[in-house]
């Protein structure tokens, strides 16, 4: 699976940052910087949490191409 | 494991309880109780892209495609839940219906505090907390000048709303600094700031005494004797935990209903657990393990994890709650974010930081107490909350914060130039 993200939607609430460091980030606009957008299996509870706990739905996982 | 949870509560704790329910493999019944007819929908917009148009209802919607059928989900929507019986495990609805559970969520969050129960009947005079009262704001927004009672953060955001649709605002506090009441006279001067150069008229130490109608005004008047006309009048004055319906189900009731770690009421407010018996959200009186505290937060992101810990509990009754989250909040007032996180109220003491990048003015309040990060509240600094963020949950020293703080101004600066 890989992260893919809405620049548009963004409002920087930032809980993606908060719980999965390694995948999130936010740019110092506050837009949300995906660090690394393939999610093995091992990482993908936590990816998904911080999925669930963006309020706008700005972030979600596609099937890796 | 349960067979048939009743999650009372369809706002976005209870919703997504039911959500993670089913994502976690929970496969028994699944009920959901609402006061309100509507289907379920997001509450933070109400105040801000609802009222602004940015958003529509169905932007809102807190269900996914294909509904209450997508998480195999009964709802029983405009009816209210009237009591428990904690003993043979029964909710009672306004509609005679008796609902058995295993698992039991209550959800039931909080309604606006309001001066007089008489004042809601006027026809101008509103709170925010429902669709239909975020929908009868935004038609009044041309009938002329608002008066928002209450320096707080839903009265700041409907203040910040009115002024972009063109509206002439006033908002009274009975303090003598706006907004000090939840984040202490330092931040409070910012936001005060904030409002005044946006052109919102701030009415201090201004407590209000009547607000009555009087032809197509509404008057409020004011303790020192001024009177405020207004078309239209919203009280942002705090809200109460709607636990009512729990007097008589033997739970301990004292603003909110007290739970543990992992959401579990405890009966009595220390323990033992009511059996199968949760809550969440506004509503829940969690106790820290740690410090054996207890604190009730009225945000958005708590709700939401609550949610995640209390469907992960009755999936799994053994599995260990992680320690509570930092307390994490937002708000959106004239193009400004406003972010807190952790406790204001147990600071001993408070700094301003200003840094500067890339032509931006960034400004992060630090609330100290014993050397540690009791909160902090950034405006206009979405990076910086999510550091301190992460300074609070580690514990970490906050000395070490500013420089941390200075560090990511000046990545910003050079990834800027």
């Amino acid at each position: 699976m890989r992260v893919t993200s809405d620049l548009g939607r963004c409002q920087g609430y930032g809980n993606c940052v908060a719980i999965d460091e390694k995948h999130f980030d936010l740019d110092d606009d506050g837009l949300v910087v995906v660090l690394e957008e393939a999610v093995s299996s091992d990482e993908l509870p936590t990816t998904e949490e911080a999925i669930r706990q963006c309020p706008v739905a700005a972030i979600w996982l596609e099937d890796s191409p | 494991m349960s067979d048939r949870v009743v999650i009372v509560g369809a706002s976005v704790g209870g919703v997504r309880t039911a959500q993670d329910l089913r994502r976690l493999g929970y496969d028994g019944d699944i009920t959901v109780v609402g006061e309100e007819s509507e289907q379920p929908y997001d509450k933070p917009p109400l105040s801000k892209q609802l009222l602004l148009g940015k958003q529509s209802e169905a932007d809102i919607s807190l269900l996914g495609e294909g509904g209450w059928d997508a998480i195999a989900t009964e709802a029983r929507l405009g009816v209210r839940a009237t009591s428990l019986d904690i003993d043979s495990m029964v909710v009672n609805l306004a509609d005679g219906e008796e609902l058995e559970y295993d698992a039991l969520v209550i959800a039931t969050g909080v309604r606006p505090r309001t001066l007089s129960p008489e004042l809601t009947e006027l026809d101008s005079v509103f709170t925010v907390r429902e669709l239909r009262d975020s929908r009868a704001l935004a038609a009044r927004a041309h009938l002329g000048p608002v008066v928002v009672v209450g320096a707080g953060f839903i009265g700041a955001e409907i203040a910040s709303s009115f002024r972009s649709l063109g509206t002439e605002v006033t908002m009274t506090e009975a303090l003598s600094t706006p907004f000090a009441r939840a984040l202490g006279p330092e931040v409070g001067g910012l936001l005060t700031d904030l409002h005044e150069t946006n052109g919102v008229n701030l009415a201090t130490e201004a407590a209000v005494t009547a607000i009555e109608k009087s032809g197509d005004l509404t008057l409020v008047r004011l303790v020192d004797g001024r009177v405020l006309e207004a078309a239209t009048v919203v009280l942002g004055i705090g809200a109460v935990p709607n636990c009512e319906w729990l007097e008589g189900s033997g739970l301990k009731i004292e603003d909110g209903v007290f739970v543990d770690a992992g959401c579990a009421v405890l009966a009595n407010g220390v323990g033992p657990h009511a059996e199968g018996v949760y809550a969440i959200g506004d509503v829940a009186r969690q106790v820290d393990p740690s410090t054996n505290k207890d604190y009730r937060v009225e945000h958005w992101t708590n709700a939401v994890e609550q949610a995640h810990v209390v469907a992960r509990q009755i999936v799994d009754p053994v599995a260990v709650p992680e320690p509570l989250k930092a307390p994490y909040f937002w708000s959106d007032q004239f193009g400004t974010k406003i972010q807190m996180v952790g406790r204001p109220a147990e600071a001993t003491s408070v700094s301003l930081h200003h840094f500067e990048t890339a032509g931006a003015e960034r400004t992060v309040a630090l609330y100290k107490n014993a050397g540690r990060l009791a909160a902090a509240v950034t405006l206009g600094w979405p990076r910086a909350i999510a550091a301190c963020r992460k300074a609070w949950e580690s514990g970490s020293s906050v000395a070490d914060l500013p420089a941390v703080l200075a560090d990511l101004a000046d990545r910003a600066r050079s990834a800027a130039i």
